[in-house]
C-alpha cells in the first residue's frame, strides 16, 4: 500500500477515535423518497450497477447521434474543427502525440452510457432518453470498430462489452516510483557541472495574451 | 506611472516630469545612499496635494468595495486557444501580483465544465445515498444546524502547469502556476453528513456530484472522506461565490481540484469506484508504455517564485531585491523553500512568512542584493514527508511528455540583466 494511502488511512483512524459525536445523530434532514433518489442517482458503475432496463441499436443510434451530436463530434464521431475525437486513435497512446478516445482509451463502456446520459448534449444535458443512450452507446461502439452494424445494446448484454483500453490504468505508484527518489536530501552546493544553458524559451513561442504594450496580460505597471 | 488627474488637485502638470526624471536618474545605479538622495524637494511632499485638502468617496459609495483602479491589472486571465469552449474552460488567478497566502475570491481562478450555474440557498438541496441505512435529504437551512469547522487549504487544478509539460509555453506565473486558489473555509465535515446517514459495512467508496449539467462525479476513498473533508459554504469569511460553486462545495485538503466538486447536490457510498469520466477519460496520466495512472489524487509538493516573474520584472535596477513566492503540498506542510539565482548551483533556505498550515499555501521570501547581472532563479519546496519538489527533467524522465495533470516540476526564470523576467528551461 501507497505511503500516501496508509496516511490517509493513520488519520482517518485517529479522526473517528478521537471525536465520539461520530456515534451521536442530530436528526437532522428526512428520509429521500424512491422517486427522488431514482431521478438524481443515475451513475453507472464498472459492474453494470445502476443501469436502468432499456435497449437501442447502432442504427437508432446514429440516427440520433446525427441529430442532437454530430455538428460538434462529426458524423462518424471523428471529431469536428476542436470538439472531441470519440472514435478511431487505437494504437496511439505511446505517439509523441496519443489520441484518447472511447475506444483508444477509455476503460469502461458504462462510463460512456453514464456520461452521455446524464451531461451530453453540450448545452442541453439529460434531454437523451435511456433508450436513447443505450442506442447512442451501441452507435459509438460501432464507431469504434467493436460491434457490427446490427448490433443492439440492453443492460442484459452491457457488461458483456470489454473495452479495448480496459486494462489500460493502474493506481497512483507515486508513493513506490517517485517519492523515494524524491526523498533524498537535496544538493545545496556545487549542484551543477556546467553553466545553465537555455533549451526553451516561452518567448519563442508568442501564445499568451498580452497586454496593449506587447507584454504579458497582467504585468505589473511601472511605478 | 498614473495618468489620472489629481481629484481637486492644483499641481499635476508638474510631478509626472519630475517622476520621470528621478525614475531615469535612479535606474541602472546600485541602490544606496546616492541613489536615495532627492534632487531637489519632491512636489508630491512640497506642495498640498488635492488629497490632503478635499474630500475622498463618502462611506455610501460603496456598500460592497472592488479593489481600486490602480490594481486593475490583478484579475483573473483566460487564454482562449486552450479550450474549445469558455463554459468547460480555465481561467488564471494572478498569483504574480498577490502576497500572503490567502487569494481574494473575486480574483480566484474558475474551472467549470458546463458553466458557472446559479443555484439559491431556497432551492438548494442536498442528497446522501447508496449504501447508508437511511438516504437523507438536506436543505441549506439542514446544513446550517451541523457542528461547523474552519480549515485553510488551496485548491489546484490538476492541470495546473499541464501546458508545460513539454516545455517553455506561456509567459508568466499567472499562466504557469495559476490554477490555484487558497481560501479559509467554513463548514461541516463530510464524515458528520454521512454519520447522520449511516455508513453500511460494505460501503467503500463516497462519490460526489455537483447540480451543474457536466455534474462533476468524482469517486474517493472512504478514508478521505471520514478524514478532512469538509463541505463548505463560507471562503474567506463570506459565502463562495457563484463561480467557486455557491452554496455549496467540497473542500478535499491536498487532492487534486477536479474532486473540489461544486453546487454539491448528491453523495452517494458504494462499494466500489464509479471510474466516471472525469476518472477515466480525464484526470488520468497517460505514461510512456501507453498505460495510465488513474486515481492519482494527492497534488505533490510544488513552488514558486512570483515575483520577480515575466508579468512582474525587476524596474529598480541593482540593490535590494524581494524574491517572494508560493509554496505547497497535497501531503501536509511545507518544512523548507530553497532559492537558487544561479540555476541550481547553489541553494539558499528562504524565509518561510507567516503561520505555515498542512495542505495550504505557504509564502516564502529570499532577500538578496542584485549585482545587475543576469540570473536563473528556481525555487524548490521540500514537505514534511521529506519529499523535495523534483526538476521537470526528473519527472519526464520517470512520466514521459503526456502526463498532461501533476506537473510540480521546478520553474525556472531567466532574469536578464536589464530586468526583464522570462519563462525558459535550461539544460
Amino acid at each position: 500500500m501507497s505511503r500516501s494511502r496508509k496516511l490517509l488511512i493513520g488519520t482517518a483512524l485517529a479522526a473517528s477515535l478521537a471525536a465520539p459525536a461520530l456515534a451521536e445523530r442530530l436528526g437532522l434532514g428526512r428520509p429521500a423518497l424512491p422517486e427522488e433518489i431514482a431521478a438524481w442517482d443515475v451513475a453507472v458503475l464498472p459492474d453494470g450497477t445502476g443501469l436502468p432496463v432499456g435497449s437501442g441499436d447502432v442504427l437508432t443510434g446514429e440516427e440520433v447521434f446525427l441529430e442532437v451530436c454530430a455538428t460538434c463530434h462529426g458524423e462518424f464521431a471523428e471529431g469536428l474543427d476542436s470538439w472531441p475525437v470519440l472514435a478511431g486513435g487505437r494504437g496511439t497512446l505511446t505517439d509523441p502525440r496519443p489520441v484518447k478516445t472511447v475506444g483508444s482509451y477509455w476503460p469502461y463502456l458504462s462510463t460512456v452510457f453514464d456520461y452521455i446520459h446524464r451531461s451530453m448534449p453540450f448545452g442541453g444535458a439529460q434531454t437523451v432518453s435511456v433508450d436513447e443512450t443505450y442506442a447512442i452507446t451501441a452507435f459509438l461502439l460501432y464507431s469504434n470498430g467493436i460491434v457490427e452494424d446490427d448490433f443492439v445494446l440492453s443492460n442484459e448484454n452491457f457488461t458483456e462489452i470489454v473495452m479495448p483500453n480496459v486494462d489500460g490504468f493502474y493506481p497512483d505508484d507515486r508513493a513506490e516510483t517517485e517519492h523515494p527518489l524524491f526523498s533524498a536530501a537535496p544538493c545545496m552546493e556545487n549542484c551543477r557541472t556546467a553553466a545553465p544553458e537555455i533549451t526553451k524559451r516561452a518567448v519563442d513561442l508568442g501564445v499568451t495574451p498580452t497586454d496593449p504594450d506587447g507584454r504579458p496580460a497582467g504585468t505589473i505597471p511601472p511605478l | 506611472m498614473t495618468d489620472e488627474p489629481i481629484k481637486g488637485g492644483r499641481t499635476g502638470s508638474t510631478r509626472r516630469g519630475f517622476l520621470r526624471q528621478t525614475a531615469a536618474a535612479g535606474a541602472g545605479l546600485v541602490a544606496g545612499a546616492a541613489a536615495a538622495r532627492a534632487d531637489g524637494p519632491d512636489p508630491l511632499i512640497t506642495e498640498v496635494q488635492g488629497w490632503a485638502s478635499s474630500f475622498g468617496d463618502p462611506v455610501d459609495a460603496a456598500p460592497y468595495g472592488l479593489p481600486i483602479h490602480f490594481e486593475d491589472h490583478v484579475v483573473r486571465r483566460n487564454v482562449e486557444w486552450l479550450t474549445e469552449s469558455p463554459v468547460s474552460s480555465i481561467n488564471f488567478t494572478p498569483i504574480h501580483a498577490l502576497e500572503g497566502t490567502i487569494t481574494p475570491q473575486g480574483c480566484a481562478f474558475e474551472r467549470h465544465h458546463s458553466g458557472a450555474i446559479e443555484l439559491s440557498k431556497s432551492e438548494y438541496r442536498l442528497m446522501i445515498n447508496g449504501l447508508v441505512e437511511t438516504p437523507l435529504v438536506f436543505t441549506y437551512a439542514d446544513l446550517e444546524r451541523f457542528p461547523r469547522h474552519v480549515l485553510t487549504a488551496f485548491c489546484e487544478c490538476a492541470a495546473n502547469g499541464g501546458m508545460e509539460w513539454g516545455g517553455a509555453q506561456l509567459e508568466g506565473c499567472q499562466f504557469t502556476q495559476g490554477m490555484i486558489h487558497n481560501m479559509e473555509y467554513t463548514g461541516v465535515m463530510l464524515r458528520d453528513l454521512l454519520n447522520e446517514a449511516g455508513i453500511k459495512p460494505e460501503g467503500k467508496w463516497v462519490y460526489a456530484e455537483g447540480a451543474d449539467a457536466s455534474s462533476n462525479g468524482r469517486s474517493m476513498p472512504l478514508e478521505k472522506a471520514l478524514d478532512d473533508v469538509m463541505v463548505a459554504f463560507y471562503a474567506n469569511g463570506e459565502a463562495l461565490r457563484k463561480e467557486h460553486g455557491y452554496p455549496v462545495r467540497l473542500v478535499v485538503p491536498g487532492f487534486e481540484g477536479n474532486m473540489w466538486v461544486k453546487w454539491l447536490r448528491r453523495i452517494a457510498v458504494y462499494d466500489q469506484a464509479v471510474e466516471s469520466r472525469e476518472e477515466t477519460s480525464k484526470y488520468t496520466d497517460l505514461m510512456p508504455d501507453g498505460r495510465a495512472r488513474k486515481w492519482t489524487w494527492v497534488m505533490d509538493a510544488k513552488s514558486v517564485i512570483t515575483a520577480p516573474s515575466p508579468q512582474a520584472p525587476i524596474r529598480h535596477g541593482a540593490g535590494p531585491l524581494v524574491i517572494t513566492g508560493l509554496a505547497w503540498s497535497g501531503l501536509g506542510k511545507v518544512v523548507r523553500v530553497d532559492v537558487s539565482t544561479d540555476g541550481g548551483n547553489t541553494w539558499h533556505e528562504a524565509r518561510l512568512s507567516g503561520d505555515v498550515k498542512p495542505k495550504a499555501l505557504t509564502r516564502f521570501h529570499y532577500d538578496m542584493t542584485w549585482d545587475g547581472q543576469e540570473m536563473f532563479i528556481m525555487s524548490r519546496c521540500i514537505d514534511e514527508t521529506g519529499y523535495v519538489q523534483p526538476t521537470k527533467q526528473a519527472l519526464r524522465d520517470i512520466r514521459g511528455l503526456n502526463n498532461v495533470y501533476h506537473n510540480n516540476g521546478i520553474q525556472v526564470w531567466w532574469v536578464r540583466a536589464d530586468g526583464e523576467v522570462e519563462n525558459v528551461e535550461i539544460a
